[in-house]
């Protein structure tokens, strides 16, 4: 009998979905380089098996598109909070597909799906930032007012503020939640300006994890039964002065997880999975 | 102690009521009859409910006072009947019993004093025996009825307490079945009527008749207002008729209190109705509706109504109803003002089931918006509180049908409430309450207050006014957030609301932002809603409404009931069994009022809770005097200049020790709210709680105006006396240190403890510092002027005149404005206690050269003193922040300080601060003053000090030029070697401050504590700043002595450590 805003964190599923062959020279990204692919579906392949054995999560796996060749990056297509998972539309066209199977998923796993259908709003999950008291949704080229509007209506629990972005891809791109009322923030000015406004916008004073590298700021936090405070977080071969912020989270379990791949188009640890739980069901 | 006066006013009333009665030759036989009476009752009262404030008690017999003086004052012949009539006890005004209503008043409450004093007046011709005979043998008779009521006489009239008064109410309502029960109730009416005239000074409150009559007939009220018109002349007539029915009548004569029915709409959908005389102020009703709901944590809540456009409109306590609503309908909701961010705190069920109740309605209403998954779960412990257990057997599904639990409700929404509703079996209606209340304060626009309005650029947004602060919506995104602290002033102008931010960390200069309202009244309740909110949630204490200046403009409106804290304090006072309270059914909303509830009947522990409301929350005639005290000030400058040095150190604080290590609790200064104290906030009270707040309600009576204001004036924070304080005093060092920005206004991020509350009379600032702003558009001076001039009118009219048309607010960090949540989050550390005791007798003697002003001098002379005296110590002992802050104040008030003053020589050390002090000055309204200041006044100034320490440190000066002025100050500094021992070199920080002042005939008490934080211990300095005026017969040294002595009194537990004598004598009669 969970009530409001408890037990954040507390994930029982998560769903991911494999890497199409098309990601390496179709997917979308802001830099130019080239992907491998199949180090890319290797790395895909730890990150799934650690939601999967390392934690025990009920993990959903879709089939990749190869006509969508950003699918794996579900994070985007869909918000789940509690028992609601609103089904996004992506800001990007090439993407507006993927939310599909996720909805069917989604569906079948008891949600309370709310579509965006509003043909001008526009919604990246990489936008949507949940503190587990609030949201804050980046305005961002994927993201419109529209978008943070209607998801606003669908969690109308909780206050939803909006945060320019700016230089980068996503909100989510230089921050991302590393524990309860724990904000991880990237180092750059872009990062730590947008900090403040979520600062100023918030009636909760949030604890800041700064992280030197903007990328690495993207983690995943969750609080499992009989693992306590669980942080899948940069390796250290990737970004080694991130890494040493995170190891001193000396109450999480900390776990590394690759992503030198996905990161070349734009994709970040927690773009890779939707994360909920069945049991914050009342 | 009150209750000791209480029970004086009654013994005492009792012999003034025998002898009245003597006086009167053939009330005489009957007056033995009466006289045993009244002892009997009076003293079980007291036995049996000696748990009552005095103030309870001490109304009916005031009340009664106040009828008779009422009464007399139209004391006609007709009159004396009453005054016999009146049999109680307390009625009889005899002149013998004049004398001793004075000496009792000493102990009296300002309020009942003035009453008093009423009676004191009155011609002691009362006893008419014709008339009196006739009313004794009524009385008689309604002695007789009462014991049947009463049951057993318990209660004499004077002696009878709100309870009975409410007896009375019902007996009222049986309506006069027989004369005699008439009879009997009046001293009940009277005590109705009392309460009125605490509450609003103007209305007679003789009349009970009408009342009545109009409780028999409510729509009647017009009538009354009829025979208002006749009844001085017809009076006479009336009088006769009346008599002949009643003895009530002749109260009637007096003065017809035209009495309107009231309707509020209560949290559960009933209906409450409610007589209040046509000029009563909004707390009357409020008073009544929270005893008819026996809810005694009412500060969260408030009456609303509907003005013309159908938009709701706070109920201002202070001011009369039907100013208010105007036009309207007597028709009002009573509903949660604020909201409680932690309804856990809540200390009683009652007040969390009436939080429900509102909440409910916010939700069904959409008001409060939640999901789905919310809605059910809120539902369904609505169900569990209202309905208990889930009953398969009863509870079928359509059982809920009848309630709403949302704006649209669904059959699936049902169903989940019932699912729901199910899982919660065992739970008691208190912890279903709790339950939802625990999930609906989560909920993102929990408390939070909307309007509507445009941006600057016409878009569409909402002003949500909330706990916290600010928050600006377009469509449901939250856009903006400006959170108290952040928020330098707050103003309306026309349509238009500004705020005025402070600026942030790499900013250099204040923003304002302004949003377009739909109107005028649109704008000023967005305005009033925000300093009601920030006073509530964010200070200690309420700001004094009014501040007195050169130029006042704009609305003076302040809210002027209990804060947060102040609530909370108050209510973890409650001391009564958890009250029974009948749940009612919510299905009733939507139906009607089949349930309305009875009127004027209270229910139960009634006892209590007049007793409380009388002796926590009399916010009521707090508010009255606060009304009166606005004459001008000079003085008031200085203190907020004080607290604005606080804050900033407060912030350092803050900054440096973040996570609230160190900070011990951050009390704030008492702040003397006309008769309402606060004592209880500060731990550091001198005195007993009772015995302080008897104290300074005893002084507060006497004290002028101007000190009156001097203490409760808020700070005026301008931003260049930020910049000197940064410059000049050790705590911007510290600020400095702590932010490291070159930013005088540190606080951007930081939980900024400094929220400014200025007041009005921005448009002289303004133009002062040349600022962007054009003052023209401001400044229609001659209204300005005019409004300053026509104070009192404004007072009673109505807040919504059109004539004010601006107002502003500025949030200010009074030293005692310590956050709510911050004062919780410190822990209270170790306390070095120091108490320095600084008895300066001094005879002012103002010469006849310096003061312009003849009123002033004397309390500015203290304060000077006050202010300078710190700075010593500031010299002396470095090591204290507390001093540091305390000195910009003093250099402040020497800027301003008549020229008198400044005749105290340790002042030039300062010299530069004191530039600066004055400088800051001229960008306020004092403007003509601070030219005084920076020339002191030719005086010939000694100073000797003593000191085992520090002595080194102080310097010896006097001005150069030949005295003028015959008078001589001397200064004797006596120090305890200890004196900071541990301060040395380690500048403090400030935690708070707080000074009371008080005064008695010859002698002003200055109280000042401060406390301050150095390194990891709190220190607790407490001053005193004793003034006595007066020729030189005075024994100064006797004085000191006996100074010295209260105050170790008073702080066993504490050291005086520092003697300061200041002696200002006119050289001519008597050198020291």
């Amino acid at each position: 009998m969970a009530g409001l805003m408890s037990g954040f964190g507390g994930f029982t599923h998560a769903v991911v979905r494999a890497i199409p062959e098309s990601l390496a020279k179709e997917a979308l990204r802001t830099g130019s380089l080239e992907v491998d692919l199949l180090k890319a579906q290797k790395e895909h392949d730890e990150y799934v098996s650690v939601l999967k054995h390392r934690l025990g999560l009920e993990v959903v796996e879709l089939p990749a598109d190869e006509t969508l060749p950003d699918c794996v990056f579900v994070e985007d297509a869909a918000v789940v909070c509690g028992d609601t998972a609103l089904i996004t539309r992506p800001g990007a066209e090439s993407r507006r597909k993927e939310t599909e199977a996720m909805k069917d998923t989604l569906t079948e796993l008891g949600l309370n799906i709310v579509e965006m259908t509003d043909e001008s709003a526009t919604l990246d999950g990489g936008d949507v930032l949940f503190t587990g008291r609030e949201f804050f949704v980046g305005l961002s080229k994927r993201t419109n007012q529209r978008g943070a509007e209607i998801l606003a209506d669908t969690f109308k629990d909780y206050a939803v503020s909006t945060v320019p972005v700016q230089g980068c891809l996503h909100l989510k791109s230089f921050c991302s939640m590393a524990g309860p009322d724990l904000i991880a923030i990237g180092s750059s000015e872009a990062a730590q300006k947008a900090l403040k406004i979520m600062q100023q916008m918030s009636d909760h004073k949030y604890d800041k994890l700064t992280i030197p590298d903007d990328l690495a700021a993207n983690c995943v936090y969750m609080k499992l039964p009989g693992k306590g405070d669980v942080l899948l977080h940069c390796t250290p071969e990737e970004f080694p002065e991130s890494a040493k912020v995170f190891e001193k989270l000396k109450d999480h379990m900390l776990i590394p997880v690759s992503n030198q791949e996905k990161v070349k188009v734009d994709g970040a640890l927690t773009c890779c999975s939707v994360l909920f739980s069945k049991n914050n069901n009342i | 102690m009150t209750i000791f006066s209480s029970g004086h006013l009654s013994v005492l009333c009792v012999p003034g009521v025998m002898t009245t009665e003597v006086g009167s030759e053939t009330d005489v036989k009957k007056e033995p009859e009466k006289v045993p009476e009244v002892p009997q009752q009076t003293d079980p009262v007291q036995t049996d409910q000696p748990d009552k404030p005095a103030d309870s008690d001490a109304q009916p017999a005031s009340a009664s006072a106040a009828q008779q003086e009422q009464e007399n004052p139209s004391a006609e012949p007709e009159s004396q009947p009453e005054a016999s009539a009146s049999p109680e006890p307390s009625s009889p005004p005899a002149a013998g019993s004049q004398k001793k209503e004075k000496g009792i008043s000493r102990f009296l409450p300002p309020w009942l004093k003035r009453q008093k004093s009423l009676s004191q007046e009155k011609p002691p011709e009362s006893p008419t025996q014709p008339k009196s005979e006739s009313l004794k043998e009524e009385e008689e008779q309604k002695s007789e009825p009462k014991d049947q009521t009463d049951g057993g006489g318990a209660a004499a009239p004077s002696t009878e307490k709100t309870e009975e008064v409410k007896e009375v109410k019902e007996v009222k309502e049986v309506k006069e079945v027989k004369e005699v029960k008439e009879e009997e109730s009046r001293p009940e009416e009277v005590l109705v009527e009392v309460k009125d005239k605490e509450e609003e000074k103007s209305i007679g409150s003789a009349d009970t008749q009408p009342v009545r009559e109009e409780k028999e007939a409510e729509s009647e009220a017009k009538e009354g207002e009829e025979k208002e018109k006749e009844e001085e002349k017809k009076k006479e007539e009336e009088q006769v008729i009346e008599q002949e029915t009643s003895v009530l009548s002749p109260l009637k004569l007096n003065k017809k209190m035209k009495m309107v029915v009231c309707h509020v709409t209560l949290l559960d959908g009933s209906q409450f109705s409610c007589e209040v005389e046509k000029r009563a102020k909004g707390q009357y009703l409020f008073f009544e509706v929270c005893e008819h709901l026996n809810l005694l944590e009412k500060d969260y809540f408030s009456l609303s109504f509907k003005d013309n456009a159908e938009q709701r409109c706070w109920l201002d306590p202070t001011k009369e109803i039907k100013r208010q609503i105007r036009n309207s309908q007597w028709q009002f909701a009573f509903s949660v003002k604020f909201y409680p961010p932690d309804p856990s705190q809540l200390t009683e069920d009652i007040t969390r089931y009436l939080l429900c109740l509102q909440l409910r309605q916010d939700i069904a209403s959409g008001r409060l918006p939640c999901s789905f998954v919310t809605h059910a779960l809120l539902g369904s412990y609505a169900l569990q509180a209202e309905l208990g257990d889930f009953d398969p057997e009863e509870h079928r599904l359509d059982y809920i049908s009848d309630f709403q639990f949302a704006p649209n409700q669904t059959k699936e929404l049902e169903e989940k409430v019932v699912e729901l509703h199910k899982s919660h079996r065992g739970m008691t209606p208190a912890q279903a309450d709790a339950q939802f209340l625990e999930n609906a304060k989560k909920l993102s626009m929990y408390g939070v207050d909307l309007h509507h309005a445009k941006d600057s650029e016409g878009v569409d947004i909402m002003l949500g006014v909330c706990a916290n602060g600010l928050l600006i919506y377009k469509d449901r995104l939250r856009i903006n957030r400006f959170a108290w602290p952040k928020i330098l002033k707050i103003s309306y102008k026309r349509s238009n609301f500004y705020i005025k931010i402070r600026p942030g960390e790499a900013e250099q200069f204040e923003s304002t932002v302004g949003f377009k309202l739909p109107n005028h009244r649109a704008a000023k309740r967005v305005w009033k809603v925000c300093v009601e909110h920030h006073t509530f949630f964010r200070l200690m204490s309420p700001e004094q409404p009014t501040k007195a200046k050169f130029l006042t403009l704009g609305s003076k409106f302040r809210y002027s009931g209990r804060t947060q804290a102040q609530t909370r304090q108050a209510s973890s006072l409650i001391d009564r069994p958890a009250p029974y309270f009948q749940r009612t059914s919510s299905k009733r909303i939507s139906r009607s009022l089949d349930g309305a509830p009875m009127v004027n009947v209270s229910d139960y522990s009634h006892a209590v809770d007049s007793a409380l409301t009388a002796g926590a929350g009399e916010n009521g005639p707090a508010l009255e005097l606060n009304s009166d005290s606005k004459s001008p000030q000079v003085e008031v400058v200085e203190k907020p200049n004080a607290e604005v040095a606080t804050s900033v150190t407060n912030e350092s604080a803050f900054e440096t020790d973040k996570g609230g290590a160190a900070a011990p609790e951050r009390k704030s200064k008492l702040r003397v709210q006309g008769e309402n104290i606060y004592v209880r906030h500060s731990n550091l009270m001198l005195e007993d709680l009772d015995k302080t707040q008897e104290d300074v309600l005893k002084h507060q009576a006497s004290i002028s105006e101007l000190k009156r204001s001097f203490m409760e004036a808020t700070p005026e924070p301008r931003p260049s006396q930020w910049d000197k304080r940064l410059t000049g005093s050790p705590a911007t060092t510290l600020r400095l240190q702590a932010q490291g920005s070159a930013e005088v206004k540190p606080e951007v991020n930081g939980q900024p403890e400094v929220i400014e509350v200025v007041e009005e009379t921005v448009v002289i600032e303004e133009v002062v510092k040349a600022k962007p702003k054009s003052p023209a558009p401001e400044a229609p001076v001659t209204v300005e002027t005019q409004s300053a001039a026509e104070v009192k009118e404004e007072r009673s009219l109505s807040s919504d005149s059109e004539s004010e048309e601006e107002a502003e607010y500025h949030a200010q960090p009074p030293s005692t404005s310590v956050s709510v949540q911050l004062i919780k989050e410190e822990p209270e550390e170790e306390q070095e206690v120091k108490l320095i005791q600084q008895a300066p007798p001094t005879v002012v003697e103002s010469p006849p050269i310096t003061e312009a002003e003849p009123s002033e001098p004397a309390p500015a002379a203290e304060e000077e003193k006050a202010a300078a005296q710190p700075e010593e110590e500031a010299c002396t002992d470095k090591a204290s922040a507390a001093t540091p802050d305390d000195s910009p104040n003093g250099h402040a008030l020497e800027g301003e300080a008549p020229p008198t003053l400044r005749a105290v020589a340790e002042e030039t050390e300062e010299e530069p601060h004191i530039v600066n002090g004055s400088v800051s000055r001229v960008e306020t309204e004092h403007l003509p003053q601070v030219i005084c200041c920076s020339e002191p006044p030719v005086v010939k100034t000694e100073m000797v000090t003593i000191s085992d320490t520090f002595a080194a440190q102080k310097t010896e000066i006097s001005t150069k030029e030949v005295p003028i002025v015959h008078t001589e100050t001397k200064t004797i500094t006596y120090e305890a070697a200890q004196l900071d021992g541990n301060g040395d070199g380690e500048p403090g920080v400030l935690m708070t401050a707080q000074t009371i002042t008080s005064e008695s005939l010859c002698t002003t008490t200055t109280t000042h504590i401060t406390k301050t934080l150095k390194g990891g211990l709190s220190e607790t300095r407490i001053e005193k700043r004793i003034v006595i005026t007066g020729d030189s017969d005075i024994d100064h040294d006797q004085a000191l002595a006996q100074a010295i002595k209260e105050a170790k009194e008073q702080h066993p537990d504490m050291s005086v450590t520092r003697v300061v004598v200041h002696k200002e004598t006119e050289l001519a009669e008597d050198e020291d």
